[in-house]
C-alpha cells in the first residue's frame, strides 16, 4: 500500500504516479505540481508529508465578490494595497509556515505574508489592482490551505492583545534586578566609612526603583484585594496586598528615619515572582476559541435570487451574494451542497436532504419536499435547493437557544478555588499571630513591638501559597495540551477534580461520524449484481450511497445504461437490461415478487438500504453507529466512582447496544431536545451533583454551559465547536479517566505544596517573632521559598503527567 | 569617592535605555507571537537560481519591517 507523497494518506486503487512519486488523488498531485513548478519543493524537505488534500466546493467563496463584505474583512485598503488576516485552520507544521510565507513566489501580486503559528493566521499584503481577495483565497484553497471565514470574524472588532501583564512583569523584573544590585553593599555588614557616607544615596535610589514596582506592577493585587474585602471574601490577594504594603511602608520609614535599609529587595522579588506565576498560568490557546456561539458556525453570506425588476425583463435568474443579516422575510435564497441553512424558511424547489445532527442530535438526514419547513442550522446534503425565507437570522429557532438565561449568567463565581480556601485561614492565622506577638513584645520590651508586628506580616510569605496553584495548574494545562485536551483556564482543572457525574451525548460524541459499520442481511448478491450495485450507488449523491460506496470493494465499475434517482426514496440503475433498485423498503419493494417474508423488522429504528435486483427483493444493508474506540473501557473506568448518564437527541434505536456497554445503574434518555438536556443537568445539580457534560453539537450548548465542566469532543479541533470549557480531540477519548485522575493528582500536589510552604513560614516566623528579622534573612528566605515551591510543583506535575503521556505515546 | 555619583548615574541611564528598548519591543508586537520566529529562523536561505549549492543568498528581513510600516 503506497502512501501519498503529498498528504500521507493511503493510496487506494486510484494511485497516481507522477515524477516517480505516488499520490492518492489528483488534488494532491496538482498541489505538488504547482509547488514544484514554482521552485517551492523545499516544502517537502521541511516536514514529512506535510500536504493537505485540497477540497473546495465550487462557489464557496463567491461572497467575496461582494464589495461590502470584502471591506469588512480587510485590515487595510488604501492606494492599491490591501492587507488581510486570514484564519487557516490547516496550518499544522513548519512546511505550512514556509510555503505560506513564500506565497509571493506563486503570485507576484502578493507582496508579503506572515504566519502566526499559535493563532493559525496568515497576514497577507497584496496588490489589490492585480489580485482580488477572491482570487487570493482561491489560490490558498488550491494549495490546500482553505481559510475559514465565518460570521464571527466578520462582526467582531479588532481585539487588542492585553500586554499589560508583560509590561508589569518587565517593570518588576527591572526593579528587582537593580534593587538587588544596589543593596549588595548593605548585606556585608561592616562599619566601612564610605558605606556610611553613601548609604542614603543607595537607599533612596533603591526606593525610586521600588515605587513603580509597587504602584504599577502590583496594582492588580491591591484592586483585587479591595474588591474582595468589599464583597467580604478573603482571596489570596488580601494577604499579598497586606504583605506588599507593610513591606513598602516599613522600608520607607526605615530609610526616611535612618533606622535601617528596608526590605526593598524582598519586596521587588516578591512582586516579580508573583507576576511570573500569573504569566505562567495564563497559557492560552489562541487558535482555539472557547466562546463560540452560532455565529462562528454560520457563513457570512448567502446567494440570494434577485427579484426580476422592471428594468430586467429577461427570465434569467440573477443571483447576488448578500450578508446573512440582510436576508428578510420573503427573500429567495439558494443553498448548495454541504452549505448551511442560515434561517428558517420554506423549501421552494429542489430536493432537500437536511442533516440536523449538529442542531438536534438526529443522526439521520431528513428528506423534505417542496412546501416543507426547513430550520436554521441544518446542512444540505443533496444538490442545490431554493428556499423562501420566513424569518431573519436573529429571529430563527436556533438563535433563540442563545437567549436562555444560562448564557447570560456570568461564569460561576461561586466556585472557590483551593488557593482561596487556604488563603482565608492563612490570613486570619497570620494576623492573629502578628497581633499576639506584638502585644507580647509591648509588655516585654516595647521598642521591638512594631518591629515584630511588621516582620511577621512581611515574612509570612503568601507567595508560596500564591505560586503553588498557578505553577501546578499551569503545568497541568501544558500536559493536557500535549495530550490534545485543550482547557480554557486553570480553574477548570480544579472543577474537574470534584466531578461525580458524567453526562454523555450520543451522536458524534460516543459515536464517530467518520466511520460506519455495515452488515448485509438477506440473499447474497451475485458478482454481476454487485458490480451493478457499486456502479449505481457511485452515481448517487445521497450520503448513505456515498457511505456504502466507501465501504464496499470497488472491483470493476461499469458505465450504467440507465440511471434514475427518486430523491429521498431510492435509485435505479440498469446495465444490459439488468436492473437494480437501491433505497428505502417501500421504494425497492414495489413491483417485486415477494420471495419470502421479510427477515427484518422496520419497527426497530435502524438505518437501512434495501436492494432488489430484476424485481426480486434481495436484502438490505444495515448501518450501525460506529462507537469510538475505547468506549466500553471508559465506561468501566468511570463507573467505579461516578454516575454515567446518556442524553441523546436521536431516537432509541441504539438503546440495546448502549445498555450492553454501560453499567446497570446508568440512565439513558433519548429524543432529548436541547432544552431537555439543559433542564436535566439543572436537576442533577439541584440534587447536589457536580456534573461534567461531554457533547459535540449546537444542541448540546445549553447543557455544556449549565454543567460544572463542559467538554466538547472534536474530530478536528480547528472546526467549529460550541462554547465550552475544554476541547478533547476525538482520538483521545479513551483517556478520559486518566485526565480526570490527573486533575485530582494536581489538587493533591497543590496541597503538598501548601504543607511545604508552611514549613518555610514557621522558620521565617521564628526569626520574626524573636525580633531578629534582618533584611538579608528576608531576602534569602522569600526567593528560596518561591523557587523551591516552583521546582517542587514542576517536578511533581512532570512525573504525574509522564504517566499519561507515556500511555498515549505507547498506543499511538 | 564622589565619582560614585557619576557612576551610579551612568549605570542607571544605561539600565533605563535597555528598559525603554524592552517597552518599545513589546509595543511593536514582538511578544505577541513567540513561537513562529523560532521555526522561521531554521528555514534555509534561498539559493541563487542556477548557481551551485554552496552559494546562498540571505533572506532579507523586509517582510517584517514592511508590515510594521503599514499596520
Amino acid at each position: 500500500m503506497e502512501t501519498c507523497f503529498h498528504c500521507g494518506d493511503n493510496c487506494n486503487n486510484d494511485t497516481i504516479i507522477h515524477q516517480d512519486k505516488f499520490f492518492c488523488c489528483n488534488g494532491c498531485k496538482t498541489v505538488f505540481t504547482l509547488l514544484y513548478e514554482n521552485d517551492l519543493s523545499y516544502y517537502y524537505d521541511l516536514a514529512l508529508t506535510p500536504g493537505i488534500t485540497p477540497e473546495t466546493i465550487e462557489g464557496k467563496f463567491d461572497f467575496l465578490k461582494n464589495e461590502t463584505i470584502v471591506a469588512k474583512l480587510l485590515d487595510f485598503d488604501e492606494q492599491g494595497t490591501q492587507i488581510v488576516t486570514l484564519l487557516i485552520p490547516a496550518i499544522h507544521c513548519s512546511s505550512c509556515i514556509w510555503v505560506l510565507e513564500n506565497l509571493n513566489k506563486l503570485n507576484p501580486s502578493i507582496k508579503t505574508s506572515q504566519v502566526s503559528f499559535p493563532k493559525k493566521t496568515v497576514h497577507i499584503t497584496f496588490n489589490s489592482a492585480d489580485l482580488s481577495l477572491n482570487s487570493l483565497v482561491s489560490l490558498l484553497c488550491r494549495l490546500g490551505y482553505e481559510p475559514s471565514i465565518s460570521l464571527e470574524d466578520y462582526s467582531t472588532t479588532k481585539k487588542t492583545i492585553d500586554k499589560s501583564l508583560i509590561y508589569k512583569l518587565g517593570v518588576a523584573g527591572f526593579a528587582f534586578g537593580n534593587i538587588m544590585f544596589l543593596s549588595f553593599p548593605e548585606y556585608f555588614e561592616s562599619n566601612e566609612f564610605w558605606l556610611e557616607q553613601y548609604k542614603h544615596v543607595f537607599r533612596w535610589l533603591m526606593f525610586s526603583f521600588a515605587v513603580p514596582a509597587v504602584f504599577y506592577s502590583a496594582s492588580d493585587y491591591f484592586t483585587s484585594a479591595i474588591k474582595g474585602l468589599r464583597s467580604k471574601v478573603l482571596t489570596i490577594d488580601v494577604p499579598i496586598a497586606i504583605g506588599i504594603s507593610v513591606l513598602f511602608l516599613r522600608s520607607f520609614i526605615e530609610i526616611a528615619f535612618d533606622l535601617g535599609s528596608g526590605f526593598l529587595d524582598s519586596l521587588a522579588g516578591l512582586i516579580f515572582f508573583l507576576l511570573l506565576g500569573k504569566l505562567f498560568q495564563q497559557k492560552t490557546y489562541s487558535f482555539l476559541s472557547f466562546e463560540r456561539d452560532y455565529k462562528s458556525y454560520f457563513p457570512i453570506a448567502v446567494t440570494r435570487i434577485k427579484k426580476a425588476s422592471r428594468t430586467t425583463p429577461s427570465p434569467l435568474i440573477n443571483e447576488e451574494q448578500v450578508q446573512i443579516h440582510e436576508i428578510k422575510k420573503g427573500d429567495r435564497i439558494l443553498i448548495r451542497n454541504r452549505e448551511l441553512i442560515p434561517t428558517d424558511g420554506i423549501l421552494v424547489s429542489g430536493s432537500a436532504l437536511i442533516d440536523y445532527s449538529f442542531v438536534t442530535g438526529e443522526a439521520k438526514p431528513v428528506s423534505k419536499s417542496p412546501g416543507d419547513k426547513l430550520y436554521a442550522g441544518g446542512k444540505q446534503q443533496a444538490a442545490t435547493i431554493e428556499i423562501e425565507v420566513l424569518k431573519s437570522v436573529e429571529q430563527s429557532y436556533l438563535t433563540q437557544l442563545w437567549n436562555n438565561d444560562v448564557f447570560k449568567k456570568s461564569s460561576q463565581s461561586t466556585f472557590q478555588s483551593l488557593t482561596d480556601a487556604i488563603s482565608k485561614r492563612f490570613t486570619i492565622g497570620i494576623l492573629t499571630i502578628a497581633f499576639v506577638a506584638c502585644l507580647f513584645w509591648l509588655a516585654y520590651d516595647s521598642s521591638k513591638a512594631l518591629n515584630v508586628l511588621t516582620a511577621v506580616l512581611i515574612v509570612a510569605c503568601p507567595c508560596a501559597i500564591a505560586l503553588a496553584a498557578p505553577f501546578t495548574l499551569g503545568n497541568l494545562l501544558r500536559v493536557f495540551g500535549i495530550n490534545q485536551f485543550y482547557v480554557k483556564d486553570a480553574k477548570i482543572i480544579e472543577k474537574m477534580a470534584h466531578i461525580n457525574t458524567v453526562v454523555f451525548d450520543k451522536t458524534g460524541t460516543l459515536t464517530s461520524n467518520s466511520q460506519n459499520v455495515v452488515t448485509y442481511e438477506g440473499i447474497e448478491l451475485t458478482n454481476d449484481e454487485k458490480v451493478l450495485l457499486i456502479s449505481t450507488i457511485r452515481a448517487s449523491n445521497h450520503p448513505l450511497s456515498r457511505a456504502l460506496y466507501d465501504i464496499l470493494k470497488k472491483n470493476d465499475i461499469k458505465t450504467l445504461d440507465g440511471f434514475q434517482e427518486d430523491l429521498g426514496q431510492g435509485i435505479v440503475g440498469t446495465i444490459n437490461n439488468q436492473q437494480i433498485k437501491v433505497g428505502s423498503y417501500s421504494f425497492v419493494e414495489t413491483g417485486t415478487q415477494k420471495l419470502s417474508s421479510p427477515t427484518f423488522s422496520e419497527k426497530v429504528n435502524r438505518t437501512t438500504v434495501h436492494i432488489s435486483a430484476n424485481n426480486k427483493y434481495k436484502g438490505c444493508y444495515v448501518f450501525y453507529n460506529e462507537y469510538r474506540e475505547g468506549v466500553k473501557e471508559v465506561f468501566d473506568q468511570l463507573s467505579k466512582n461516578k454516575q454515567i448518564v446518556i442524553l441523546s437527541g436521536d431516537n432509541d434505536g441504539e438503546e440495546a447496544t448502549l445498555k450492553k456497554l454501560l453499567p446497570n445503574d446508568s440512565t439513558l434518555l433519548f429524543d432529548q431536545k436541547p432544552e431537555d438536556k439543559l433542564n436535566y443537568i439543572k436537576e442533577l445539580q439541584r440534587q447536589g451533583q457536580n456534573v461534567m457534560m461531554i457533547g459535540d453539537g449546537l444542541n448540546d450548548s445549553g447543557a455544556l454551559a449549565q454543567s460544572n465542566v463542559g467538554i466538547v469532543i472534536s474530530e478536528n479541533v480547528n472546526v467549529f465547536s460550541p462554547a465550552c470549557d475544554g476541547i478533547l480531540a476525538a482520538n483521545q477519548f479513551k483517556n478520559l479517566m486518566a485526565l480526570l485522575t490527573l486533575s485530582k493528582q494536581g489538587i493533591r500536589i497543590i496541597k503538598y505544596a501548601f504543607v511545604f510552604s508552611i514549613f518555610y513560614n514557621i522558620i521565617g516566623l521564628g526569626f520574626a517573632i524573636t525580633g531578629n528579622l534582618e533584611p538579608i534573612v528576608a531576602a534569602i528566605l522569600m526567593p528560596l521559598s518561591s523557587i523551591s515551591i516552583v521546582v517542587f510543583t514542576t517536578m511533581c506535575t512532570f512525573i504525574a503527567g509522564r504517566k499519561l503521556t507515556n500511555k498515549t505515546k505507547f498506543e499511538r | 569617592m564622589s565619582i560614585i555619583y557619576l557612576l551610579l548615574t551612568i549605570s542607571v541611564i544605561v539600565a533605563l535605555v535597555f528598559f525603554i528598548a524592552f517597552i518599545i519591543s513589546v509595543k511593536k508586537g514582538q511578544y505577541d507571537d513567540t513561537y513562529t520566529p523560532s521555526i522561521r529562523m531554521l528555514f534555509e536561505d534561498e539559493l541563487i537560481k542556477g548557481g551551485d549549492a554552496t552559494t546562498t543568498e540571505g533572506r532579507t528581513d523586509q517582510p517584517t519591517t514592511k508590515k510594521e510600516q503599514l499596520s
